[in-house]
């Protein structure tokens, strides 16, 4: 077949597939305006920015137009640019305008394109209101003033999590996003994943902000303060300070805490490791006894809570590991159990769901939580600059002893399909390089949202799906109880690819996604200790602070909220 | 004040359509049809018995000018404001309504749960304009005066 | 059950003998119209003093043909809405206009016993008095194919309907002809659709007869929310099977199995006609599983709106039915790709199916002679507003205005001068003076700016201001805006904004041009249909009132003295006899002065409610 063009602003493209004439835009290097538009979500066509003019002097939006070949099309014409001016005017005469007290300053999508088409004047009244907040959730806030309608978050929130949690409510010029009866977000079965925030192009939904009091408490000499860091942190901040996307930055991290005046800081990963050991002996377990299987990962918050929800009777399944954080937390809090501080666990998280996590009662002891403070990758980035550290000129440096050493296995993570290659690791007979090599082959690694592997441990074969997205763990699960499926193994993340993208990431698109991905495989190709049970420190820790305790310290039951 | 629903009736209702999602707004609709308004439980037991989230329930609810989350009055009065009873003058006769229920736009129901008074935007009985129309029956060329002698004759009813 | 062609033609026979039989035919209107005046009582009282003089009475065919028996019939809509409730004798033709059950009984004695005419009961016009329905200057003019057997016929019998050749052309299509010849018919018989859009029927027939998917819909749009329109309401009342009929046959020639019928909450007792026609239909095997024994399945179900005017529009009507929120999406896919749960789907609205079974029994060639070449057949409009004759009509396409407003319309009610039409709806455009001698047909009135629309007439008078009529349709709008794309829900709000405070008196400089602006956005940039076409009754009435824009904006007039806020009045003092019951009914104290000397108002407290006028006897206070 014969290769077809279109013509976009006078210059002939290639059609490569494309399902609509934005993506073909895009990719003639035009940044076309819009709000509602995601490639991972459905064509929403509402905020018509995105509109171009063809040779007849016929509109379209661009975002639900299907290329065809010969088509001509101008992106910026007298008009277009007339319609895009008083489009972006009449979203802001409905929309807050305080910019400077906004928490999506600087990287607000109608702040940029106001700014970017030169919006002087907005010739309407502002019938935005009030501020209208909704702080009852842990992990997001939500503020309706600032609401665009683009939808985005009510497609995220049923189409990829099939939580549905927020809908539209009401029509027309009285239409808004809201829960059901408006109820407080909380309230719903909202599993906290901060996905809606993650593609609000506004600062209608935010990652919930709990530095305030953590610096307060940082200043506090009475207190002592660690800091433990996830696996996808390290990958996701460097872009925000001017260095590549997805480089691991672990030691200048590090070395950023301890300025700010953190007293210790640690590596989320040896929480990992120790998820790891668990997790594999309790699957071999099972799988010896046949009982309890398939077994489901219990890593993600977010995934226990919309298990909770939605399917109880799948609780035993679960794993009954606590997450790398909270293991990680009840270590911490048992190794200082004798300082004569106040212990402040801090935990630098890519997910807003872990900041629920911690304040859940099984994760408390004496009502006091195991985790003082979660604030995500975003919040540390505010923290950051707050301090005035010049972050792409900080030296790296390690973590502290006693828990200065992580596996690559424990530092994988923070990809989709790493908590099972960490597993398998563990579980594999054949522990050569060339094995672990293979391993990464099986089908285990990758975006995809979901992935199958098959495995042969102690001469039978053990079935494995890595799923991310909690629509598709929805649909895995009616498969399986439909019969139609069969696994021993699941891992679960809520979201798509796993924690790298998590919602208290710094957002990014497919391309970040991979390279922050392969930002943590490259850190495992250069760790010494590949494999979790090599790991000094576990040993010693199962030999020393764990003993008689692994049950009390690294699992736990879920109490089905009432 | 709401009234507990009928958990029996809404299995009714349910088994009618089929337990199917898609069948949603006829099942609200002949839910309000039971209890004059759609009371916020049976929100939560039809997301749990057709497996769609109470907030999509919501949603739909709202969309629609029919549906009503609030009880409404044992008549529901409603007067057309389409263009042709507009040009014969509606306005007057839902102003005397709501003058002599004290309802206003935002209030719609009387306390006694008695009255209902909304506008509709066209009835299709254009020929007969002004019209209203009182639990779907039609009364046609209406003027202000005309209505407050059907109100007295409703209440009187009662 | 009929099971075969054969007991099809046998039972049309058989209710034909016994419709004929019936010596004289009464058929009261039971439309919306005349239910509303109790034409329901009269029909029950008509049949009790029927049945009280020993007279054979067949209300439904359900007598053997009898030679003395008289028809009671409950029909469609006979139209003349204004004159309502109507009575229409057969053989006769003769019609009684505003008959009261206390009629009833003169009409038996005089008219059925005694076959005379009643002159009191007889339309009157310029002196003169109308017998026959058909001479009536209203009926006179008008072609009435879609509308043939509203009014004349029992609407919620499918014996009657049978009885004139009903279910012919469905016998025809399942069994003459192939479902391809069937849409060629329709293809060259241009029949375009009659919901607005003017689309091709038969173009679409094909596209969804192409798709290669095993499941297919027929859905027809019975969603007929434009104010001032009620063409298909009156179809459905009146003469549902007809609908029906070519439902099935567009069921059978694009190969679908199932059909919906979308209608709104706002027309119960059109819900109700169906729901007995649906049901008749299928105890006489018309819908279901193999009909008539041709191996075609088809059945038809009600899908009632819950209210929202944007479910007229065609992806939102398929979302409504689907039980989500009626929000438009972007097309592609077209509905006849992905439509009614993302399958093919033929969507028409009543009046379109309506006209299938005469294009299937007389042919595209016989159609086409009816009305332009390009947009044939016949039309059928809703008059309504500031006219002599209120109600529904039915004229070849292509008709003038001017024969519709004046000739069948009977002009402009109470002899005031003609000042513009509102032609299809909030999405149309007004018509005025100029465009008297405009042949209504889709491709002269787009020339025009304006759109056929659904059909609706609203007539304005001189004493129309046409800036309040453009905030009336905007508020509508606006009001029924779903609200998923910006320019419709906030661009709307906008306008109605501007406008509102033009009407108040508070029109600032600029504002016209912001309107206009705006209206370009919107119409460029919107989603849908509706929200593309939101802003036409604004820019077709500052394309021909500008001067009454500029009125209310740069001098604070309203010149029709229509909009209250802007009405100045004043007290003639050479007229006032100072009685003071002006200064006393004023609701604000806006009027006063000494007892027996001219009383002043103060502009400055006047809320303009006219009162005073109303309540002075020297007729001493008037209006600028």
């Amino acid at each position: 077949m014969s290769t077809e063009f279109m013509l976009i602003d006078n210059v002939p493209v290639e059609i490569a597939g494309e399902k609509n004439i934005l993506a073909v835009i895009r990719k003639a290097g035009i940044e076309l305006p819009t709000f509602c538009y995601y490639s991972e979500l459905s064509v929403y066509g509402a905020c018509r920015m995105c509109v171009v003019e063809d040779k007849w002097g016929d509109i379209h939006a661009s975002c639900s137009t299907p290329p065809k070949a010969g088509m001509e099309i101008r992106t910026n014409t007298p008009r277009l640019r007339k319609y895009r001016k008083m489009i972006l005017e009449l979203f802001l005469s409905n929309h807050c305008r305080d910019c400077t007290t906004c928490e999506k300053n600087g990287k607000c999508k109608l702040q940029e394109l106001a700014q970017r088409f030169g919006i002087k004047q907005v010739r309407f009244n502002n019938t935005s209101g009030e501020p209208d907040l909704d702080t009852s959730s842990l992990c997001i806030v939500r503020d309706r003033s600032k609401c665009i309608l683009c939808g985005d978050c009510v497609r995220m929130c049923d189409e990829v999590q099939k939580v549905g949690a927020i809908d539209f409510a009401h029509r027309g010029s009285k239409m808004r996003v809201s829960p059901a009866f408006d109820e407080p977000i909380a309230k719903t079965n909202c599993v906290g994943c901060g996905q809606c925030a993650a593609v609000c192009p506004t600062g209608a939904i935010v990652v919930r902000d709990d530095t305030a009091r953590l610096w307060h408490d940082i200043s506090d000499r009475d207190a002592k303060v660690v800091v433990q860091i996830a696996p996808a942190v390290r990958v996701g901040i460097g872009k925000e300070f001017g260095l590549a996307e997805g480089e691991n930055v672990m030691g200048r991290i590090v070395a950023a805490l301890r300025r700010m005046g953190f007293d210790e800081v640690f590596d989320t990963s040896t929480g990992a490791d120790l998820t790891v050991l668990e997790e594999a002996g309790e699957f071999l377990a099972r799988l010896h006894k046949g009982e309890k299987l398939p077994l489901f990962t219990s890593c993600c918050p977010a995934w226990i809570q919309y298990a909770e929800n939605n399917y109880p009777e799948l609780m035993p399944n679960i794993s009954t590991c606590r997450s790398p954080m909270q293991m990680f937390a009840s270590v911490l809090k048992e190794h200082y159990r004798h300082s004569n501080r106040r212990v402040v666990v801090v935990a630098v998280m890519p997910c807003t769901a872990k900041k629920f996590e911690a304040a859940r009662d099984e994760f408390r002891e004496d009502g006091i939580p195991n985790v003082d403070y979660v604030i995500t990758t975003q919040e540390l980035v505010k923290m950051i600059r707050e301090s005035g550290i010049v972050f792409s000129e900080v030296e790296p440096e390690s973590v502290d002893m006693p828990f200065g050493a992580v596996s690559g296995a424990g530092v994988i993570f923070g990809v989709t399909g790493g908590v099972t290659e960490a597993v398998i690791r563990r579980l594999a007979d054949d522990k050569s390089v060339s094995a672990l090599r293979a391993l990464a082959f099986t089908g285990v690694r990758g975006l995809k949202g979901v992935k199958e592997a098959s495995i042969e441990y102690a001469g039978r074969e053990v079935r494995i799906a890595i799923v991310s997205g909690l629509r598709n763990a929805d649909n895995l699960i009616r498969q399986i109880k439909s019969g139609e499926k069969h696994y021993d193994f699941l891992e679960i993340m809520a979201c798509p690819g796993g924690c790298i993208a998590g919602a208290g990431q710094p957002v990014t698109n497919e391309e970040g996604r991979k390279r922050r991905s392969a930002g943590l495989y490259d850190s495992d190709r250069m760790s010494s200790i590949k494999r979790s049970e090599e790991n000094p420190v576990i040993m010693a820790l199962y030999s020393g602070l764990l003993k008689g305790k692994v049950h009390n310290l690294l699992h736990v039951e879920y109490r089905r909220k009432a | 004040m709401k009234a507990a629903i009928d958990f029996g009736e809404m299995d009714a209702i349910l088994t009618k359509y089929g337990h199917k999602a898609n069948n949603i707004i006829p099942i609200l609709q002949d839910t309000q049809a039971k209890y004059r308004y759609l009371p916020r439980e049976a929100f939560s037991y039809l997301s749990e018995k057709l497996g769609i989230s109470t907030a999509k329930i919501y949603s739909v609810a709202t969309f629609y000018e029919n549906f009503s989350l609030e009880p409404k009055g044992k008549y529901v009065i409603k007067v057309c404001d389409g263009t042709a009873c507009h040009v014969r003058k509606s306005i007057p006769i839902l102003e005397r309504l709501r003058k002599e229920l004290a309802l206003s736009e935002t209030k719609v129901t009387t306390d006694d749960l008695l009255f209902t008074v909304e506008t509709v935007s066209c009835l299709g009985a254009c020929g007969l304009a002004p019209v209203l129309t009182v639990n779907d029956k039609v009364y046609p060329a209406m003027t202000p005066d005309k209505t407050s002698e059907l109100l007295a004759k409703l209440k009187e009813a009662n | 059950m009929l099971l075969t062609r054969e007991d099809l033609q046998n039972a049309r026979t058989q209710y034909k003998t016994a419709l004929d039989a019936q010596r004289t035919k009464i058929l009261v209107c039971a439309g919306t119209g005349c239910v509303a005046g109790g034409s329901l009582d009269i029909h029950a009282e008509l049949v009790r003093l029927v049945k009280e003089r020993d007279i054979c009475c067949d209300v439904d065919l359900e007598h053997e043909p009898h030679d003395d028996s008289v028809g009671v019939k409950k029909s469609g809509c006979h139209g003349f809405c204004e004159m309502g409730p109507l009575v229409r004798i057969e053989p006769q033709g003769w019609l009684y206009i505003k008959v009261k059950p206390e009629d009833c009984a003169e009409i038996v004695a005089e008219t059925v016993i005694g076959g005379k005419f009643i002159d009191r009961l007889a339309y009157r016009k310029n002196g003169e008095t109308y017998q026959t329905q058909e001479n009536i200057p209203f009926y006179k003019k008008q072609t009435r194919l879609v509308l043939e057997h509203c009014g004349h016929i029992d609407a919620t019998s499918i014996k009657e309907y049978l009885a004139l050749s009903g279910y012919a052309a469905l016998e025809k299509a399942l069994f003459a002809m192939t479902p391809d010849e069937i849409v060629t018919e329709i293809d060259e018989s241009n029949l375009r659709g009659r919901g607005g859009g003017g689309y091709p029927a038969g173009r679409k027939w094909s596209q969804v007869k192409r798709q290669k998917e095993n499941q297919k819909y027929v859905v027809c749009n019975g969603d007929e929310g434009d104010p001032g329109a009620f063409m298909d309401r009156s179809v459905m009342e009146g003469d549902p099977h007809r609908m029906l009929e070519g439902m099935i046959i567009a069921g059978y020639a694009c190969g679908a199995s199932q059909g919906y019928i979308y209608v709104r909450a706002e027309y119960p007792l059109a819900i109700d006609r169906l729901e007995t026609a649906i049901a008749e239909a299928r105890e006489c095997g018309l819908l279901g599983k193999n009909i008539l024994g041709s191996g075609f399945d088809f059945d038809i179900a009600i899908s009632k709106g819950a209210g929202a005017f944007v479910c007229g529009e065609g992806s939102a009507l398929t979302a409504s039915i689907e039980g989500n929120r009626g929000m438009p999406r972007v097309k592609p896919p077209r509905t006849v790709e992905q439509g009614l749960f993302g399958k093919p789907t033929v969507l028409n609205n009543v009046e379109t199916f309506a006209n299938v079974p005469l294009i299937i029994l007389k042919g595209a060639a016989w159609y086409k002679t009816i009305g332009p070449e390009k947009s044939p057949g016949t039309k059928a409009f809703a008059l309504t507003g500031n006219i002599e004759n209120t109600g529904l009509i039915e004229v070849p396409m292509g008709t003038t205005l001017k024969e519709v407003i004046f000739d069948i319309g009977g002009g402009i009610r109470g002899g005031a001068g003609f000042k513009a039409v509102q032609i299809g709806g909030p999405s149309g455009g007004c018509l005025t003076s100029r465009h008297l001698d405009l042949p209504l047909d889709f491709d002269s009135l787009k020339k025009a700016g304006a759109m056929i629309g659904s059909g609706g007439l609203v007539v304005m008078d001189e004493h129309t201001c046409m800036v309040e009529v453009a905030r009336f349709f905007m508020n509508f709008t606006q009001n029924e805006s779903c609200g998923k794309c910006l320019p419709c829900r906030e661009g709307t709000k906008r306008m109605l904004e501007i406008l509102e405070r033009i009407v108040a008196g508070q029109g600032e400089e600029g504002d016209i041009d912001m309107l206009l602006e705006l209206a370009d956005t919107i119409s460029s940039t919107a989603l849908c249909g509706l929200g593309k076409t939101a802003a036409f009754p604004v820019v077709s009435t500052v394309k021909y009132f500008r001067d009454e824009y500029e009125a209310h904006v740069n001098e604070k007039r309203c010149p029709s003295k229509t909009c209250q806020k802007l009405r100045k009045i004043f007290i003639d003092a050479t007229l006032c006899k100072g009685c003071s019951k002006c200064a006393r009914l004023c609701p604000v104290g806006a009027i006063s002065g000494v007892i027996k000397e001219p009383f002043v108002i103060d502009a400055g407290k006047c809320v303009k409610c006219g009162a005073c006028i109303e309540a002075c006897a020297f007729k001493a206070i008037k209006e600028d």
